[in-house]
């Protein structure tokens, strides 16, 4: 029984692990990526007259950060359920 | 100037109520609420306990002046709760103790590193709690006519008695209601802002909309009259590219750092409360956050359109009579508040061509005339913003209870901090090991109290030397070269020992300390900058330093012992937690 439970948490922490890196990337890519190093690149469209890099760096990198702490929420409960794990 | 009274007496007396409500009754209660809060209260107390005066005062007006290069503010300070939701809270909540130096000397298994940690704690606390302290002075004296220093004792007092009598339990409670105040007191000058600037009542939509009544968007009228005045662009900014996107990681990762929001989540019940409870409090920082630019735009635009280019009228002439001649004549007479606000010393008008008409003019002015706005600080464009918009007087009465609400809520958070670093973390954990319950919860008391005379007297007497602003890049700086890296690599690597600990907290903590003194304090020049990094971004680049020797460190030596790295197992996978040994001899984890 010991060994089903270790076995459940190693798979848990590695989907955990998984999960992590792919919303940290989008985290890089809103705030970095869109706000600091693509800019010049985004500026080019606008946004009802802003500069689009300019709006993520102002505006939107904050939503998709709200939006990507629930994504976070909802998909550790569903990798709880599936691994056995007591949320 | 009654209603302002009027608001500040009711919300202290609010406060007062729910400290005596929610008295602690014990170490738990003082020090983590019980563990009991719901995730969704945890998430409003802690973006109260989050935004700062700094945040509330100083933020927009800094972005208002900025433009695009206040954005390191923006993503700094809300990026930071992503690195939080998904790196650290779960599974310091689910370590399950009361402190930041707990888990640093429990999983290091070292009273040095747990010193160490305390050391970093006090000093990034204090740093931040001399500005909040500063504030409430600041809106004391601004507003109601108290003297300074009587301001700050009048908070003092107040904080004093939730953090005292209520400890965590009483902090969070008051917070919440210091939420309710402060976002309140926000959104209503800033609806009304937008209104006046766009048509659109929403700022975050009049922030991409066309100016009202004209062809063109806000953003680009305010691009041309800027760059018109000789000022940067407003969407762009002269700051490399590196340099911003190292100061944006310095705020992120010491967002992610700062003890006094880490140990908000310990008062959830459980690591998924505390995922949960990170999304809340960033929902409701948000909502002040994407506020904070689309007034900062609108404060530029309304400031330079109505006081660029208008009659000067003296604070000792008859306002009315004398703007009634300038009409009649043709001109346009200055705003009414401009005299105001003169007397605060925040704004002030030298006739550098003697012509009587204020010229407000950027360092690169196509028609050489010289500025006049002297003294101008950027604060004016948050604190004239009811009198802009003609708001009636109790909204100015509004934000100053708004302004006080969000630095007495972020004073409050850092006690917590300070009185649990040594009643808890010097006392109970390393000098008196066998100390009771009951004892330590009369210590945190005790520690409290002293802490919040100290943290008055440190308000008092930075005012004098004027240096808050320039300290702040210390807290944060601090928080993410020294206290960052050993967290994040004490959950996520198991092979990280003791020794790579000590030597990467002690190598964040100096390095980062000495570059900013040096900048800051030392007479170092921009030309010298490592990278070209000011001292505002340099605890990232530090960060990755600390990190690296950490590692390397740890490799060079023994690998910790098995009950360690049996902890770190259960701390990563919830409802697994168990006592082992080395780590929890001296003090079981609770549920």
């Amino acid at each position: 029984m010991s060994e089903k439970k270790q076995t459940d948490a190693k798979g848990y922490w590695a989907a955990t692990i998984r999960l992590t890196l792919s919303l940290l990337a989008i985290w890089f890519v809103v705030s970095y990526g869109a706000g600091i190093l693509f800019r010049d690149l985004l500026d080019q469209v606008s946004i009802g007259g802003a500069p689009l890099g300019f709006w993520f760096a102002q505006q939107g990198s904050i939503y998709v950060f709200v939006g990507l702490i629930f994504y976070y929420c909802f998909a550790m409960a569903r990798l709880e359920r599936k691994y056995g794990v007591e949320g | 100037m009654d209603w302002t009274l009027f608001f500040v007496t009711t919300t202290f007396a609010l406060y007062i109520g729910i400290a005596i409500w929610a008295r602690a009754g014990s170490t738990d209660d003082f020090y983590v609420a019980g563990h009991d809060v719901h995730p969704t209260v945890n998430g409003m107390a802690t973006a109260a306990d989050w935004m700062s005066a700094a945040s509330f005062l100083s933020m927009a007006g800094l972005i208002a002046f900025l433009g695009y290069g206040g954005s390191v503010y923006l993503m700094g300070w809300t990026g930071g709760y992503v690195l939080l939701a998904v790196l650290l809270a779960p599974f310091l909540r689910e370590f399950g103790k009361f402190t930041v130096p707990d888990f640093v000397g429990d999983r290091y298994y070292s009273d040095l590193a747990r010193i160490i940690a305390v050391i970093c704690a006090l000093f990034v606390s204090f740093t931040y709690i001399a500005g909040q302290m500063k504030g409430v002075g600041v809106a004391f004296s601004g507003f109601l006519g108290v003297d300074f220093n009587v301001g700050i004792v009048i908070g003092m007092v107040i904080v004093f008695f939730y953090a005292v009598l209520g400890g965590m339990k009483g902090v969070t409670y008051t917070q919440v209601a210091q939420y309710c105040v402060l976002i309140f007191a926000y959104t209503v000058p800033a609806i009304f802002m937008s209104m006046i600037i766009t048509g659109n009542p929403i700022p975050q939509l009049g922030f991409i909309s066309n100016a009202a009544g004209e062809d063109i968007s806000m953003l680009q009228k305010l691009n041309t009259v800027v760059t018109d005045l000789g000022f940067q662009e407003y969407t762009q900014t002269d700051k490399s590219m590196f340099d911003v996107f190292a100061i944006t990681g310095a705020l992120m990762f010491g967002t992610a750092g700062l003890p006094h929001v880490i140990i908000r989540f310990f008062t959830v019940p459980s690591a998924k409360a505390a995922r949960l409870s990170a999304g809340w409090a960033l929902v409701f920082i948000a909502a002040l956050y994407t506020t904070a630019p689309a007034v900062a735009s609108f404060a530029r635009l309304n400031f330079i359109d109505t006081v660029n280019e208008s009659t000067y009228i003296a604070a000792d002439e008859d306002y009315q009579a004398r703007a009634a001649e300038i009409e009649a004549a043709g001109g346009t007479p200055i705003p009414e508040w401009y005299g105001d606000w003169e007397v605060t010393g925040l704004i002030g008008f030298e006739d550098k061509n003697g012509d009587g008409i204020v010229q407000f003019r950027g360092p690169n002015a196509p028609d050489q005339l010289e500025n006049e706005v002297v003294p101008f600080s950027a604060d004016i464009h948050v604190l004239a913003n009811p009198q802009i918009a003609q708001l009636p007087a109790w909204v100015i009465g509004l934000v100053v209870a708004g302004g006080l609400a969000a630095a007495l809520s972020t004073a409050a958070g850092l006690l917590m901090v300070i009185s649990s670093a040594v009643s808890h973390d010097i006392c109970r954990r390393t000098l008196f090991k066998s100390m009771d319950d009951k004892t330590e919860l009369r210590v945190a008391r005790g520690a409290a109290a002293a802490a919040v005379v100290a943290a008055g007297l440190l308000g008092i007497f930075s005012s004098q030397l004027g240096f808050v602003a320039q300290v702040v890049a210390f807290a944060f700086g601090l928080a993410s070269a020294s206290l960052f890296p050993v967290i994040f690599l004490g959950i996520f690597w198991k092979r990280m020992n003791k020794e790579g600990a000590v030597v990467a907290m002690l190598f964040g903590l100096v390095s980062t300390f000495a570059y900013i003194v040096y900048f800051k304090f030392g007479g170092g020049t921009a030309d010298q900058y490592l990278f070209g990094v000011s001292p505002e971004g340099i605890g990232f680049v530090f960060m990755w330093g600390a990190g690296a020797l950490g590692i390397a460190t740890s490799l060079a030596t023994a690998p910790p012992p098995q009950d360690i790295q049996d902890l770190v197992e259960d701390i990563r996978v919830p409802g697994t937690r168990q006592a082992h040994g080395i780590a929890d001899a001296d003090m079981a984890p609770s549920a």
